[in-house]
């Protein structure tokens, strides 16, 4: 019941966010649309979505008491985890190099980059926040210390940040491709 | 059934939900390159992402299992949209035009 209070509390968090770059995007005369291609963002929804997945496999296994099994699909999520973070920061350092910043980018109106940086920067915080909690609650199932239940409260916040992708893919990469 | 049945029925149902929000998220991707004014584009991703949540939270998230949580998450979601939008001093300001600061 915490989990999911937090989760709609978080949810609110984002969507406050999104709603304002809404506003201000739509309210800015000449807003840049930078990106030129899908590949990086396409890779990192799919493993994000098969993260997912693997979550699913963990919570059920845990349910059926497989704790060997369990344990090895959760850290299997862990590592699609570190691997959109790696793509995440990878994209980020890209765009820093060529001249994009938090009060600054090259091809229109500094809010642009400002609200990309806040708002991807607050998702990736909230994976790495995640794939911590994996890997500690995954440790510790496997000790003994931590149950099933557990596990599925944990895999409960992963598919909440799976989830919130979905809305910050379409809203901040796909309509702002270059065409 | 069996345990390894249940299981293998579970692991399918989980794959194929998968692959739904595989789909809904191609159909984003496919929604990005039409030739539709920004607007139109905006709707409609914004359609197939509550879709996608909806999806992931019915079944990744065991919504569609637990009828009474369900219903929980949703009037308290709403209890809180409805908090923010009219609770809120700013909100309050905006919707009914008073009191403005002097």
């Amino acid at each position: 019941m915490a989990m999911w209070l937090f989760i709609i509390a978080d949810s609110a968090t984002f969507a406050g966010c999104l709603v304002a770059y809404g506003f201000i995007r739509n309210a800015s005369a000449n807003w840049p649309r930078p990106f030129h291609g899908i590949t990086n963002v396409a890779l990192m929804t799919l493993i994000l979505l098969t993260s997912s997945l693997t979550m699913m496999f963990a919570v059920r296994h845990a349910e059926s008491g497989d704790k060997a099994k369990a344990f090895r699909w959760t850290l299997i999520t862990a590592v699609c985890g570190i691997m959109f973070a790696a793509l995440h920061l990878r994209e980020w350092f890209g765009m820093i190099g060529e001249g994009a910043t938090l009060f600054h980018n090259p091809w229109g109106t500094p809010l642009f980059s400002s609200l990309f940086f806040s708002i991807t920067g607050l998702h990736l915080l909230h994976v790495t926040g995640g794939v911590v909690a994996l890997i500690v609650v995954g440790l510790r199932y496997r000790g003994g210390r931590y149950n099933a239940d557990d596990l599925e409260i944990t895999g409960l916040y992963w598919h909440f940040v799976d989830l919130v992708w979905m809305f910050v893919v379409p809203l901040v990469y796909l309509l702002n491709l270059a065409h | 059934m069996t345990t390894a049945g249940a299981s293998n029925s579970s692991a399918g149902k989980d794959i194929a939900v998968y692959g739904c929000l595989l789909a809904l998220a191609g159909i984003q991707f496919l929604i990005a390159y039409s030739d539709i004014t920004a607007s139109q584009m905006f709707v409609r991703m914004l359609i197939v992402a509550m879709v996608e949540a909806g999806v992931a939270l019915l079944f990744f998230m065991h919504l569609w299992e637990n009828r009474g949580l369900k219903w929980f998450v949703i009037i308290f979601t709403v209890a809180v949209i409805l908090g923010m939008q009219y609770g809120w001093t700013d909100s309050f300001r905006l919707s009914n035009g008073v009191p403005w600061a002097k």
